[in-house]
Parts: C-alpha cells; sequence; structure tokens
C-alpha cells in the first residue's frame, strides 16, 4: 500500500528548481571561461556567469529568509542515525528489493545521507564557491578587505575546485533522484510536492 | 579640454590671397568670433569692421621686419628668430633634440642617439653629416661641433608649417641652399630652400613636423617604430583615434605637453605602470603628460568594469593596439647586414625588390624583410631599459640584446606591455667580444656605402669610439625592441577578450599571470575531471545493475 506526503511546498519547488537551472548554467559557463570547449564565446560566457551568479544570490536571499522563517532549516541539521543503513541500502538492499531504512514524512524529508551531503553543499562548497567568485569579481577592490595582495590563481584554484565539487554533487544528485520508491518517484515530488512512500 | 583641442587645430595661412595649406597640416579654423562678412554684406559702408582672422597666433610672421629679407643660411634665420624669441636657443640646447644624450637616472648608462647603438644603421658615430639631418642644429658633421653656439639651433625643423624645408642627409643638418639633384641620380632637382617663405610662416609643431623626422626612422617611412609612419599625417579614424583628422584630430603636442622647448615622454625614460589617475589642470607634480591615464584616469571603462581589473598587469597599449603598422605602408621586421656588398658582374649595386614593392636587398644594406598589421610581442616592463653599449661584452654565439626590457610579474610598477621585436645581423669584433660599428655614408674612401669594404668601414668607425678594434669580425644576431604606444585603435578594434583568454592566447608564455581560459590549473583539472568521471562510471554501473536486478526481481 503506498500512501502520498506532502513533502516540498511551492517556494521550496520554485527554488530547488530554479537554482537547479542557474547552477547547470554557472557550471556550463563557467567551465568554458576556465577552458576547454567554445560554447557562447568568453566574453558572453563571462557576461552570463555573472548575471547567473547575481540571480543565484537573490534567490538565496529569499531561500535563506524563507528556511529561518518556516524553520525548514532544521531538516539540514546533521544526524549519523542510519548512516550506515543508507550506505548498505546503496550497495546491497536497493538491488534486492529490500526495504528502504528512511521513512519520510513532513518533518524530516531528507535521509541521513541527504541531510549529510546537502549540509556539506552549504557550508564547503557554496562558500568557496561564493567567497572565490566575489573576490574574483572585486579583484582589483580587494585591499579594501585587506587582500589587495591575493593573487588571482589563488582565487581561481578555489573557485574551480568548488565548481568540481559542484559538478560531482550534481551527478551523484541527479542520479539518487532516481533512487526513489520508483525512479521518478522522487522527481515527481520535486515537481509536484507530493512524495509516494511504500 | 575644448579650449587646449581649438588651440591646437591650427592656422591658416592667407598670403597673397592665396590659401597655402600644407598637405596634412593646416586645419581650416572656424572663427569664434562672428564673422564679418555677413555684416558687410547687409550694411557694406558700415564702420567699424572686424577684420577677418587669419589664425589663432597672436602674431604673423610675415608682418616681421626681422623676416622681411632673404636669407642664406639656416644659421641667419636662427639669429633672426633670436632676436625676439631670446631664450629659445639655449631652451633647445638643454632638450635631447639637441644634446642627442640622456643618463638613465636608474642604470647610470649614458644612452641618447649620440650614444646607443642599434641594429638599423647602428651607430652614428661618424656618419654625422648623414644622421643630422634628422638633429636639431646645423653643421653637425663630426666631433668638433660646437653644441653651445646658438645659432647652430635649427627653428624651422620643428617651427615649419610649409611643408617646404627638408634637412638632406649628407648636408650636416643643412636644407640646400643651391639647386641640386635630390634623391641622388634620381634625375629630379630640388630648388634651394625658399628660407624668407618659410620663415614668415613659422607656427606652431604639428603632426608633419614632428613626423618629418619620426615618421622616417631607420631611414624610411614606417621602417623603424612600427606605430609611426606618415599615414599619420592625416589620419582616418581606424589608424589612431586621437589624430583622426576628421575626428579629435590632436597634433603630436597634444599628449606630448612641452615647456621650455622641453619635449614630454621618451622612450628611453618611458612610465610604464602610471599608478596614479588624470591629470589635474594647474597642478605641477612632474608627472608624464603622455600616458593614457594622464587623461583618461584610472578607471576608464564604464561599460564594462571588468576591463578595469586588468590595469594592474596590462599596459592600455597592449589591448588597445592590437597591431602595428597598421598605417600605408609596412615596417622593417629584419636587417641583415651580413649580406650586404654583393655586387652584380659589372661591380654594381644591386637592389631587389619584393612581391610588395619593396625593396628586400640593397647591396649598401643587405637583407631586409617587412610586415604590416603585425602582432606585437608582449613582455613585462617597468620603464627600465638596459642596453648593450659601446665596449659591452657580447657573446657571438648568442643572439645579443641590445636592449632589454625590464621588470617582471612581481614587480609593482611592471605592466605587460606590447613590443617591436626587431631582429637582425651586424659585424661585431669576434676577439673583443664587442659589437661593431663602422663608418657607413661619406663621400670618403672608407664609407661602406661607396667601397662596400668591411674592413675599411669597421677601421673607421670603431677608431671613432673609445673601443678597441681586433680587426677580425663576423656577424651576430642581434635583438631590439621598440615600445608600441602610437596609432591606438578605436574601442572597437581593441582585443576581444578572447584573444588572450583562450589556449595559446596572444599572452602565452609569459610569466606570473593567471589566465582565465587557458587551463592553468591543470592538477586540479585532473583531479576534478577523473573523480566527476569516476561518479559518472560509478553512478551508471549502479544504475546498470539496479536495472537488471528490477527486471529479473520483476
Amino acid at each position: 500500500m503506498s500512501e502520498r506526503i506532502y513533502i516540498f511546498k511551492r517556494f521550496e519547488r520554485f527554488w530547488h528548481w530554479s537554482q537547479a537551472a542557474l547552477i547547470m548554467f554557472l557550471m556550463l559557463t563557467g567551465f568554458e571561461i576556465h577552458g576547454g570547449y567554445r560554447l557562447f564565446g568568453f566574453e558572453n560566457a563571462v557576461s552570463y556567469h555573472t548575471f547567473a551568479a547575481w540571480t543565484l544570490v537573490s534567490l538565496w536571499v529569499f531561500a535563506v529568509f524563507w528556511h529561518f522563517t518556516t524553520g525548514e532549516w532544521k531538516q539540514y541539521v546533521p544526524t549519523m542515525e542510519k548512516v550506515d543503513a543508507m550506505f548498505k541500502y546503496y550497495v546491497t538492499g536497493i538491488f534486492t528489493n529490500a526495504p528502504h531504512p528512511f521513512r519520510q514524512t513532513t518533518l524530516t524529508k531528507h535521509n541521513p545521507l541527504q541531510r549529510l551531503a546537502y549540509l556539506f553543499v552549504f557550508v564547503v562548497v557554496n562558500p568557496v564557491i561564493w567567497f572565490s567568485g566575489w573576490a574574483y569579481l572585486f579583484y582589483n577592490e580587494l585591499s579594501v578587505v585587506g587582500l589587495g595582495g591575493l593573487p588571482l590563481s589563488w582565487i581561481a584554484f578555489f573557485h574551480v575546485a568548488g565548481a568540481f565539487m559542484m559538478l560531482i554533487f550534481f551527478i551523484a544528485h541527479v542520479y539518487l533522484a532516481t533512487a526513489g520508491h520508483t525512479p521518478t518517484a522522487h522527481i515527481k515530488a520535486m515537481v509536484t510536492g507530493w512524495e509516494e512512500t511504500d | 579640454m575644448n579650449a587646449t583641442r581649438l588651440k591646437m587645430g591650427y592656422l591658416l595661412f592667407l598670403v597673397g590671397g592665396l590659401l597655402l595649406s600644407v598637405p596634412g597640416f593646416a586645419t581650416v579654423e572656424k572663427s569664434s568670433t562672428p564673422a564679418a562678412a555677413p555684416a558687410a554684406s547687409i550694411a557694406p559702408a558700415a564702420a567699424p569692421q572686424k577684420a577677418e582672422q587669419k589664425s589663432k597666433s597672436t602674431a604673423d610672421h610675415s608682418k616681421f621686419e626681422e623676416l622681411k629679407r632673404n636669407f642664406r643660411s639656416g644659421p641667419e634665420v636662427t639669429k633672426a628668430c633670436l632676436k625676439c624669441h631670446t631664450e629659445a636657443g639655449k631652451q633647445v640646447q638643454h632638450t635631447k633634440h639637441w644634446t642627442w644624450e640622456y643618463i638613465n637616472p636608474v642604470t647610470k648608462q649614458k644612452l641618447g642617439k649620440k650614444h646607443v647603438i642599434n641594429n638599423f644603421c647602428t651607430s652614428v658615430k661618424t656618419n654625422q653629416t648623414f644622421c643630422s639631418a634628422c638633429h636639431v642644429g646645423y653643421g653637425w658633421s663630426d666631433d668638433s661641433f660646437d653644441f653651445s653656439k646658438e645659432a647652430n639651433v635649427d627653428c624651422l625643423a620643428c617651427h615649419d608649417t610649409t611643408g617646404k624645408y627638408k634637412k638632406i642627409p649628407g648636408l650636416s643638418g643643412h636644407p640646400n641652399y643651391k639647386t641640386m639633384e635630390w634623391p641622388p641620380h634620381s634625375g629630379r632637382f630640388r630648388e634651394p630652400t625658399d628660407l624668407k617663405k618659410i620663415a614668415q610662416n613659422v607656427g606652431k609643431t604639428s603632426r608633419a613636423s614632428c613626423g618629418s623626422c619620426h615618421f622616417y626612422g631607420g631611414g624610411g617611412d614606417a621602417v623603424k617604430h612600427g606605430d609611426l609612419d606618415s599615414s599619420l599625417k592625416m589620419p582616418e579614424h581606424y589608424l589612431d583615434v586621437h589624430m583622426d583628422a576628421k575626428g579629435l584630430n590632436f597634433s603630436c603636442g597634444e599628449c606630448h605637453l612641452s615647456d621650455a622647448h622641453k619635449v614630454t615622454g621618451s622612450r628611453y625614460a618611458p612610465t610604464a605602470a602610471e599608478q596614479k589617475g588624470a591629470l589635474l589642470r594647474g597642478k605641477d607634480d612632474e608627472r608624464n603628460p603622455t600616458t593614457c591615464r594622464a587623461c583618461h584616469g584610472d578607471a576608464p571603462h564604464t561599460e564594462y568594469a571588468k576591463l578595469n581589473d586588468h590595469t594592474d598587469k596590462l599596459a592600455c597599449q597592449t589591448c588597445h593596439i592590437p597591431e602595428f603598422a597598421r598605417g600605408r605602408r609596412p615596417t622593417k621586421m629584419t636587417w641583415d647586414w651580413s649580406t650586404a656588398g654583393r655586387l652584380d658582374e659589372k661591380g654594381h649595386r644591386i637592389q631587389v625588390k619584393n612581391s610588395g614593392g619593396q625593396v628586400a636587398y640593397d647591396s649598401k644594406k643587405g637583407d631586409f624583410t617587412y610586415e604590416r598589421y603585425v602582432k606585437p610581442e608582449y613582455v613585462w616592463f617597468n620603464g627600465n631599459i638596459n642596453y648593450t653599449l659601446f665596449g659591452d661584452k657580447v657573446d657571438g654565439s648568442d643572439k645579443v640584446k641590445i636592449n632589454e626590457f625590464m621588470g617582471g610579474p612581481d614587480d609593482p610598477n611592471s605592466r605587460i606591455w606590447p613590443v617591436k621585436v626587431f631582429r637582425g645581423k651586424q659585424p661585431y669584433d669576434v676577439e673583443n667580444q664587442t659589437l661593431a660599428v663602422f663608418h657607413t655614408a661619406g663621400k670618403d674612401g672608407a664609407a661602406f656605402w661607396g667601397n662596400y669594404n668591411w674592413d675599411k668601414a669597421l677601421k673607421v668607425g670603431m677608431a671613432s669610439t673609445a673601443v678597441a678594434f681586433s680587426g677580425k669580425y663576423d656577424f651576430v644576431e642581434t635583438e631590439m625592441s621598440w615600445p608600441i604606444t602610437h596609432m591606438v585603435a578605436p574601442k572597437e578594434d581593441a582585443l576581444s577578450c578572447v584573444q588572450c583568454h583562450k589556449e595559446n592566447g596572444r599572452l602565452e608564455g609569459l610569466k606570473g599571470i593567471y589566465m582565465p581560459g587557458n587551463n592553468n590549473w591543470p592538477i586540479i583539472d585532473f583531479l576534478g575531471y577523473s573523480v566527476a568521471l569516476l561518479a559518472l562510471i560509478g553512478v551508471l554501473i549502479h544504475g546498470g545493475i539496479r536495472y537488471l536486478t528490477s527486471r529479473k526481481g520483476g
């Protein structure tokens, strides 16, 4: 018997998908700026990348506000409970139709691995990309904040390293989105807000 | 700004009712006061009327009694000039245009045309009769020249406005006073120089007057610099956004502001990295007014502010002069003296022209190559240049850098500059390991351009220096760099981002810069792409097993 629970509210879904689009576009333009392929042309890629980055910043201002006012930030408080069970499930259980060790509810919509992964993105990957990105944008004004001697190569190092972490997260995230009750269950939930569970 | 620009646009000479305008110099002046003509047409008899304004100058030299006479020589004209302009001679004598000498305050090297060696005609020594055609003086034919005599100063070289004043190589800085064949053996004859007319029409310097020497450096139009040639007399917009004859119409002096005959801006002591903003009018802080920043300030890009972030590494010229030799003529790129002296079977001089009509071989000079629209080479430069001078040791097995631009990525006073690198082969003393200079031009038995004999020419040339000469010579490869700073293109033609921001872009190989677009972090790229690829393979395998097991299970 499957049941349906309402997990993702309207703003959350809007935030997720617009953020997804922006991050994909930022990766596309960002890796072009970094070098290796030509899609928009360097100059356009820089303009688009900068514009998309500021759009993402604006989106995040709303997202942070939303998380605090709704208390949804608690969804990202890390826990080690059932982490081993989650690993075991992805390594063996998922192939043998074993039951999912985690049960979604409105109050705990992320499994423990998700919590850890998203928290890692929020507290490590994003800050690395954001702060290095701002340093990139305001490179000639860095002396104002006492970072005048910071060479561009270092700034770029962190920005590119952060981008690769995001790319790897992106690959895993997209794949695990298919690891729900049915391959499309999580994706449907992210669109409609309703998740079907066992 | 407007006032200065108007000041620069300048003079219309009406002589005997004729409008005498020198192509490339005179600009038609719009009278800023109401013209007399309309008033006259309404009331022809009305008085008093304003006379028509001929020029901006407060003096019409054709009305000066001192100049209403015939002059037999240049120095006679100078004496007349000095009767009113009492300090001008002394002023000129304090300038590099006169001394051809400059002591670099940092390296203490004695530079200037009088002292340096280059890889064009190599040296002034023993060749002053010819070289002094571009000296602001009369009579410099050898070391006995009197640099203190004011009558020897040539006012007309810079202040002629007729375009008829020409100093002829071989006449020690004089124009021709008698009818003479020029160029030699051309069958064309120059009338004696009309010094009276020229003296009565003196005025401010102009693109044409500065260019009469500076466009022809290295022995011909466009030859030496690559960013200066006669197309700058009346340049189009694309060639020079500031000098554009139909636009801003700058003269040289608009940037090379001069005071007491001292012309600012010098390639012996360039300002490689101006750190401050625009110059404030009236504020005398002894900064160089010829820099881009002196007018444009330190954040000139308003549409696309990211470009301002480049100014800590790049000179403005690097992007805004995308190529040099964009004028009508190609610039010389190489000069190989080692092949000079080859004659035909009758013992006559040979000249071979290339497909572009330029002389590619001349018995007097050797082999040349030319190029147009040349991409500059780029170097870190802090304004200091180290020269290889007379007597300095050189290694004959290696390329000799005749001058070396100092600076580097860690020097806050360095910027990346575009340069023309001129390459050649020239004689050197094999035993003493010094560059060798030779007697090039003259009607004597030692000049290379009459006798094609290196031994004699080198012996006489070297005897004029304090450097010993062993008599054993060979040819050594040399390189000389010239900063590219003129012929600034309109902004639409400036380098686009991707000309550098790509693999093998313009600044490839230059140390100390991080270039987005050129995969500068190979380690992080390798790690990043490897882990991303492993993740992708991992999820594909995982997904594949899921697919297979679900079918089995289903």
